[in-house]
């Protein structure tokens, strides 16, 4: 019980975070990644922001040796850096660039019923279902077998 | 400089609410992850997940009525054309193994070379993909 109140309260912060600097709107996004166009700073400013606010906490969890609500850490598992990070990392960036939406704030934005939102969390969730499909098949596509729900 | 107050307040949030993911639950807090452990239930690891989502959803849809206008603004797609962003997105974060919070706030705030070559990856790709749209004339 305390573990489902906790993660839903989160999530509502996280989510008011993402509304209160503005990465709800689409444009925002955007604008910090046209840097031939008016460069918008805000996006790296919120990066910043929640980077700072991760890393000092992180390092004081890091001597603990299991979380309060929880067995055990669940660490990423992954530290290699491959061509399938590389190649989905690039591939996001040029559906993020095109539409102005990370999952996190197109989750936001489509509870909030705008439209653009909605027709990509059409999209997003497809894309989920077609990759899960997809690493069922291990014999097809040998390299996508170990991706972890633990990992971003 | 008053511009940048709000963006920085609402980093910190987002770094305090990924933190408590982690203090409490032991977790990650990326969202593509936690959304998929949603649509791809792994027995005793669905509950956290599904109450976090709501979490973002509830927030939403409180939004919608008291602060619409964040929930303004056109992207360089619109309408169903967003759906294939919206795909490449979905394929590529699974494939990446992370997004703009896995990768982008707790692995470069866990000082992790991968996650921080997957961030600079994935901004430069955005970047690129932008100014492409800019020089076709296709930026709103």
């Amino acid at each position: 019980m305390m573990r489902t109140i906790s993660a839903f309260a989160l999530g509502a912060l996280f989510a008011v975070g993402l509304v209160v600097s503005g990465m709800t709107r689409p444009n925002n996004v955007v604008a910090f990644l046209d840097i031939t166009g008016a460069w918008d700073p805000r996006l790296a400013v919120v990066m910043v922001g929640a980077i700072a606010t991760y890393l000092p906490i992180y390092l004081w969890v890091r001597r603990r040796s299991s979380p309060v609500l929880a067995p055990a850490f669940q660490w990423p598992s992954k530290s290699v850096i491959d061509l399938q990070l590389l190649g989905g990392s690039a591939a996001f960036g040029v559906g993020w660039g095109l539409s102005g939406f990370c999952p996190g704030p197109a989750l936001v934005a489509v509870a909030a019923g705008a439209p653009s939102a909605l027709w990509f969390v059409v999209g997003f969730g497809g894309g989920m279902v077609l990759f899960e499909a997809w690493k069922a098949r291990p014999a097809a596509v040998p390299r996508i077998t170990q991706t972890s729900l633990v990992d971003g | 400089m008053s511009s940048l107050l709000l963006p920085l307040i609402g980093g910190v949030l987002i770094g305090l609410a990924s933190a408590g993911l982690l203090v409490l639950h032991g977790r990650i807090a990326g969202i593509t992850g936690i959304a998929a452990g949603v649509l791809a239930p792994v027995r005793g690891d669905w509950g956290w997940r599904a109450s976090f989502v709501a979490g973002l959803l509830v927030v939403g849809a409180l939004g919608a009525f008291w602060v619409p206008e964040s929930f303004a603004g056109e992207a360089p797609l619109q309408g169903p054309s967003l759906i294939a962003a919206g795909l490449i997105v979905g394929v590529g974060t699974r494939v990446g193994n992370g997004c703009t919070s896995g990768h982008g706030v707790c692995g470069v705030g866990r000082l992790s070379p991968r996650s921080t070559v997957a961030t600079m990856v994935f901004i430069a790709t955005g970047m690129a993909t932008v100014s492409g749209l800019r020089l076709l004339g296709m930026m709103p």
